[in-house]
């Protein structure tokens, strides 16, 4: 029944994201709204894996990176349709997931981190270095003129973004609400006990890595032509890796609902210092709130508000 | 279903570290075995081996079931539990920051035991009382007897045919260690369970075996048919009594 519901909620966001695009001709709107549904994407990503398995990614830069450079391939080679792109963009990245989670899983802790903070540093290198792409010149990429349905190739792009939000936070709802999340569950509090009680944690490990690389390409994929001009500093910054960790820490990273909660929250206050003092503030601001964050709420926004429920029920 | 796990010459270890050297033991459907030894002679290790935990350089580990061999050897722990067979880890291994219910219900991870969910976390409320009372509670807030008896009915959600315990004593005031080790027997009695237990607390471990091996450097040193002739053993004396 509260899965009904929430399907009914998802269509109906994806209803008024069209709507939007007929009523809305602002261009900016677009703009910081876009970099807000990449953002859901990203924390919701990074939640499967960090929030609900326990290991904390901090290479999704990397993961972001390679859905865009699958995409930048994929237009320079056959000029492929968007949606293909996409999904292209997604399981490069869900492929790299898999590939590094077989490779490192069986580091734990602070030990597995520091691995996708080496992945990210060694791509960037190869982008860097690989001409047809580049290189670190950058590479510019042509929209097409028109789109049907839409009066504009933004409206396009800000109306897919919203698909693709909502199908990653369904993923996430359905995942926490699973066997699948239960066991994952089960590896973040003690992963030996886990192991003795059956969960199969290879393999699960292994989805949630696969997974949260998937959503992370499917949120880079569409970034060429969102931005139109692609260089290596830009694809694999430093906030896509800070943004997607701390949002989901603010939000709260144990349900769904937390790394919404948090992109939306952080990526508008980013929105609002980027056009009222500097973009170069964003990451200070992040730095703050996640500080204050640890301290004050380490369950997030969504954990205070249930406990402070919890509290008035009681 | 006739369930009858066999170890037979197993060597295993940990890098270079070799903890078992060619050990044997044979647990019968029904019965109650148990593995005698102090700290460090091997009980956990072979263990592990049996859930697949650790993989023996040699030898063989297998069920009978029904005339069928059913070799354990190279299976994942999921496989193990998948067929049947459950441990109830030393040092509890709970899931502290999950609740009570939320342990219970990873408990019945295989897809079989998954089926019988409802009935059979109800028969756990039924056995062990004060866990319905705190199911709610995140597990690591309860009392060390409290979580014993967790990590106990937690085994038995995956309803098991053959129970693995290791060290339920470890870390409990003895009234807890006599309260668990009675539970164990009246679980294993009203189901018709397969026992194997590793224990280093004889006194206890004996109110309930039917028969034991102690283990000492990784060899089974002695065989005892029955309590009395592990009760009289001069290597019992030597560890347990004193003498």
């Amino acid at each position: 029944m509260r899965g009904r519901t929430l399907l009914g909620v998802a269509v109906a966001v994806v209803i008024g994201g069209y709507l939007t695009t007929r009523f809305v001709s602002h261009g900016y709107f677009y703009f910081a709204s876009y970099v807000i549904l990449q953002y859901i994407m990203l924390a919701t990503a990074w939640n499967i894996l960090g929030g609900y398995t326990g290991y904390v990614n901090f290479g999704s830069a990397a993961f972001f990176a390679v859905g865009a450079y699958t995409s930048i391939v994929l237009i320079k080679a056959f000029k492929a349709y968007f949606i293909f792109l996409a999904l292209a963009g997604g399981l490069a990245s869900a492929l790299l997931g898999l590939g590094i989670g077989y490779l490192t899983l069986r580091l734990r802790g602070v030990f597995f981190s520091i691995a996708t903070l080496a992945l990210a540093v060694v791509l960037q290198t190869a982008v860097i270095n690989w001409g047809y792409v580049g290189g670190a010149r950058g590479i510019y990429i042509l929209r097409a003129r028109s789109v049907p349905f839409f009066s504009s190739y933004t409206e396009f792009l800000f109306f897919m973004m919203v698909v693709f939000a909502v199908l990653s936070v369904a993923a996430a709802w359905w995942i926490e609400n699973s066997w699948v999340g239960r066991g994952l569950a089960a590896i973040r509090d003690n992963e030996e006990a886990a192991e003795c009680m059956g969960v199969p944690t290879l393999k699960l490990k292994l989805f949630a890595t696969t997974v949260s690389g998937f959503f992370m390409g499917l949120a880079g994929a569409p970034f060429p032509y969102y931005v139109t001009y692609v260089e290596p500093s830009s694809a694999f910054n430093l906030d896509y890796a800070v943004n997607s960790l701390a949002m989901p820490m603010i939000g709260g990273t144990t349900s769904w609902a937390g790394p919404v909660v948090g992109a939306i929250l952080l990526g508008a206050a980013q929105q609002i210092a980027t056009v009222t003092i500097s973009s170069a503030w964003n990451l200070l601001i992040v730095g703050v709130v996640l500080v204050a964050f640890v301290i004050l709420a380490p369950e997030g926004l969504v954990g205070l508000a249930l406990r402070l429920a919890r509290k008035r029920g009681a | 279903m006739a369930n009858k796990l066999v170890v037979k010459n197993v060597e295993a270890g940990y890098g270079s570290v070799r903890v078992l050297h060619g050990v044997s033991v044979e647990v019968a459907e029904g019965e109650t075995v148990v593995l005698l030894g102090a700290n460090g002679n091997g009980k956990s290790t072979l263990i592990k081996c049996i859930m697949g935990m650790v993989r023996p350089e040699a030898g063989e580990i297998y069920l009978e079931r029904d005339g069928q061999r059913v070799d354990l050897v190279g299976r994942a722990p999921e496989e193990v539990v998948n067929l049947g067979i459950t441990l109830v880890p030393e040092g509890r291994r709970l899931f502290p920051k999950l609740t009570v219910e939320e342990n219970l219900l990873l408990g019945a991870y295989r897809p079989d035991a998954r089926r019988a969910i409802g009935s059979n976390i109800e028969f756990c409320y039924k056995a062990f009382p004060i866990l319905e009372e705190r199911r709610r509670q995140l597990a690591g807030s309860m009392s060390g007897g409290e979580q014993q008896m967790l990590a106990v009915a937690r085994a038995l959600m995956s309803a098991p045919r053959i129970l693995l315990v290791d060290e339920p004593s470890v870390g409990l005031a003895p009234i807890f260690v006599s309260r668990v080790i009675a539970k164990i027997k009246e679980l294993k009695e009203r189901y018709n369970l397969t026992v194997l237990m590793a224990e280093q607390n004889f006194n206890q471990a004996v109110k309930i075996a039917d028969r034991g091996y102690i283990i000492v450097h990784g060899q089974i040193e002695f065989e005892g048919k029955d309590a009395q002739a592990l009760a009289g053993h001069e290597l019992v004396k030597k560890y347990y009594l004193g003498v």
